[in-house]
């Protein structure tokens, strides 16, 4: 009954060899980093959108000069104050290139008197200035607004003129947009991918079927860009031919290429889904007279449903994000319409269209960034969504406990 | 074989089955007798199976098989070009060894045969279900629940599910693979009297490892061995005075 202390114990943990930790060792540094730099990219979107509670209270006739002058905050700040000097300094749009601004950046900040105009600045910008106050003597100007609105305001009208005397700042076009498209790419993408993938996995030979299953899944590969082009040169085509619409590029063009783009995901992932229940229920329903048709979609595919589910929400979120071909194909174009033939402009397309060429650290910066945070917020929770709602209550309810 | 002549259901005409070129099984010849349990036995991977499964032709979802020979059903060799395989599987049904109800309700599960032969009658699909359930001894047990996920069933409940989706769809002829092999006893025994009660109704073929099973339910027994039927009688003629060695010496425990 006493335990033995001397000798060899057999059950000793193994020394292990330092090969193995090392490889251990790789492993765990390089998950981390994945992880670690997902967080950075996030924390950087965050910061430089974080920009933007800077101008919350401003009126939009502040933001011009704000969106310029970054620092001199104060400077600006103390310009609301007195609204009636405000027509001199509103030379500083933000038309005028990146060099312009930075002089009067300068101007404003060195001599703090708003009456200074900006020394390098011609005079022929002032007819573009935006100013209520000014208004009166402008009214042949169309882009002028006649009231003070505050950035909340402007974010939430329906357009969106970044770059303008008076820059409208307005989601509405592109959130639309956006829906838009994915809508149409879902539409479109989802059947073909799920109608494909109960093809390949129920009814086709498996000669075909172990063709179809990789080529489907190499255009999950295929550049953006290069899908972006045949929907530019041939899709856009097609569709004002066909349908003859007015404009080339819209909103049908955008959701074909994006439709194109999320098929291969659709299909992969419905297709596994498909394979993953088991064989037997297939058998049972075919044991009990059922067609082979009955037999997908009554049995197979409501089986596999918390799967198809996943994969339709992955589709909407690749389409959501998806710039290159938003970028090439939708018409770039934030236009207010609830028309499918009209060209439109996707958040994320806005963001790789605009960031190339803003001020750094202007408002409208900020505001790409906070795209790029929105983006990121709709694509988490969908895929929070797929995670936490199907994975864990449609499978439940339609594969019971096991 | 009996005094008076039965009434023959399905008869076998030296029937070859192969998988590609692997011939599974040898010239089975055999007459099976309606209303009447069948039940093959003989160890793993004899053919005992696969001819059930060649009896619904549900062989044919597997790839790369042929056939010899012919099974005769009704007068109608089922292998026959103008046969159609989803009405011959309305006739023929089948209860596999895993009990694998489908991810719907206990109610959805019965109702789902009635709704692939068209009949949308709520009150009539009700009245099959409600039968078809007391019929499989689990209308009792289940009564209250009916539209809970039939994944919620103990394992001997979900197998008298499976019975019961069988039954509803009225075929003549019921197959069971090994429908206890993944059973306790109490669900076992269950089921086993479930069997001597559906006789009266259906042929049934059973398949079974469990010689003691085939000596309890069974009038006839075939026991199969590497493909070939090596004999087929009485169930009490097999397991007492049986004419070839093998199957005495599976039947005693000496091999398989």
């Amino acid at each position: 009954m006493t335990p033995q202390t001397s000798g060899t114990n057999p059950f000793r943990r193994r020394k292990r060899h330092i090969g193995e930790r090392i490889a251990e060792f790789t492993v765990r540094l390089t998950a981390s980093i994945s992880i670690l730099m997902i967080f950075l990219i996030l924390t950087f979107v965050l910061r430089e959108a974080w920009g933007i509670t800077a101008f919350l209270t401003e009126t939009n006739s502040d933001k011009t000069e704000k969106g310029v002058v970054n620092e001199g905050s104060k400077a600006a700040s103390s310009d609301s104050s007195s609204p009636d000097t405000y027509g001199e300094t509103e030379e500083v749009s933000p038309d005028v290139p990146e060099e312009y601004n930075s002089d009067v950046q300068e101007t404003i900040t060195d001599s703090g008197t708003v009456n200074t105009t900006g020394g390098d600045e011609p005079e022929s910008y002032n007819p573009d200035v935006t100013d209520y106050s000014a208004s009166e003597e402008n009214k042949a100007e169309p882009n002028i607004s006649h009231e003070k609105k505050t950035l909340v305001q402007n974010l939430t009208s329906d357009t969106w003129q970044p770059v303008s005397s008076e820059p409208k700042f307005g989601l509405m076009p592109l959130i639309l947009g956006t829906a838009k498209t994915t809508f149409i790419a879902i539409l479109i993408g989802a059947p073909l991918g799920i109608l494909a993938a109960i093809y390949t996995a129920f009814f086709a030979p498996r000669r075909l079927r172990e063709v179809m299953k990789p080529v489907i899944e190499l255009l999950a590969g295929f550049p953006s860009v290069v899908i972006g082009f045949f929907c530019l040169m041939l899709v856009a085509d097609f569709v004002q031919i066909t349908f003859g619409v007015e404009y080339r590029l819209n909103a049908i063009v955008g959701g074909i290429g994006l439709a194109i783009a999320i098929v291969p995901v659709i299909f992969t992932i419905t297709e596994d889904s498909l394979m993953s229940v088991p064989k037997s229920y297939r058998e049972a329903s075919l044991a009990l007279g059922a067609t082979e048709w009955q037999t997908a979609f009554k049995v197979m595919l409501p089986a596999a449903l918390p799967g198809v589910v996943a994969a339709v929400l992955l589709g909407v979120g690749r389409a959501f994000g998806e710039t290159m071909i938003a970028l090439m194909a939708t018409g770039n174009a934030a236009v207010y319409s609830a028309s499918m033939v009209e060209p439109v402009r996707t958040l994320a397309a806005t963001i790789g269209a605009e960031m190339g060429e803003v001020i750094w650290g202007s408002l409208h910066y900020n505001i790409l960034f906070m795209l790029g945070v929105l983006l990121f917020l709709v694509s988490f929770s969908i895929n929070a969504l797929t995670e936490f709602f199907v994975k864990g209550m449609l499978a439940k309810k339609f594969q019971g406990g096991t | 074989m009996g005094k008076e002549q039965e009434r023959i259901k399905i008869r076998t005409n030296d029937f070859n089955f192969y998988y590609g070129d692997n011939r599974a099984l040898h010239n089975i010849s055999v007459e099976i007798p309606e209303n009447r349990v069948v039940a093959f036995i003989g160890p793993s991977g004899c053919g005992k199976s696969t001819f059930l499964r060649s009896m619904n032709r549900m062989n044919d979802v597997i790839d790369g098989t042929s056939v010899k020979g012919a099974i005769v059903i009704n007068g109608i060799d089922i292998y026959d070009k103008t046969v159609d395989v989803v009405e011959l599987r309305k006739l023929v049904g089948m209860v596999f060894q895993k009990h694998i109800p489908f991810p719907k309700s206990i109610y959805d599960n019965v109702a789902y045969g009635l709704y692939l032969s068209g009949r949308k009658n709520k009150t009539e699909v009700e009245g099959i279900v409600e039968q078809s359930l007391k019929r499989s001894a689990l209308w009792e047990e289940v009564k209250d629940r009916l539209n809970e996920s039939a994944m919620s069933l103990s394992g001997g409940q979900q197998q008298r599910l499976c019975i019961a989706r069988a039954v509803a769809v009225d075929p003549e002829v019921l197959l069971m693979d090994e429908p206890c092999s993944a059973l306790d006893p109490i669900s076992t025994a269950k089921i086993e009297e479930l069997i001597g009660e559906l006789k009266d109704t259906y042929t049934i073929i059973i398949v079974t490892h469990n010689m003691q099973q085939a000596a309890r339910v069974s009038d006839f027994t075939g026991f199969f061995y590497m493909g070939n039927l090596v004999e087929f009688d009485k169930t009490r003629t097999i397991f007492t005075t049986p004419s070839k060695k093998e199957t005495e010496d599976y039947i005693t425990g000496r091999f398989g």
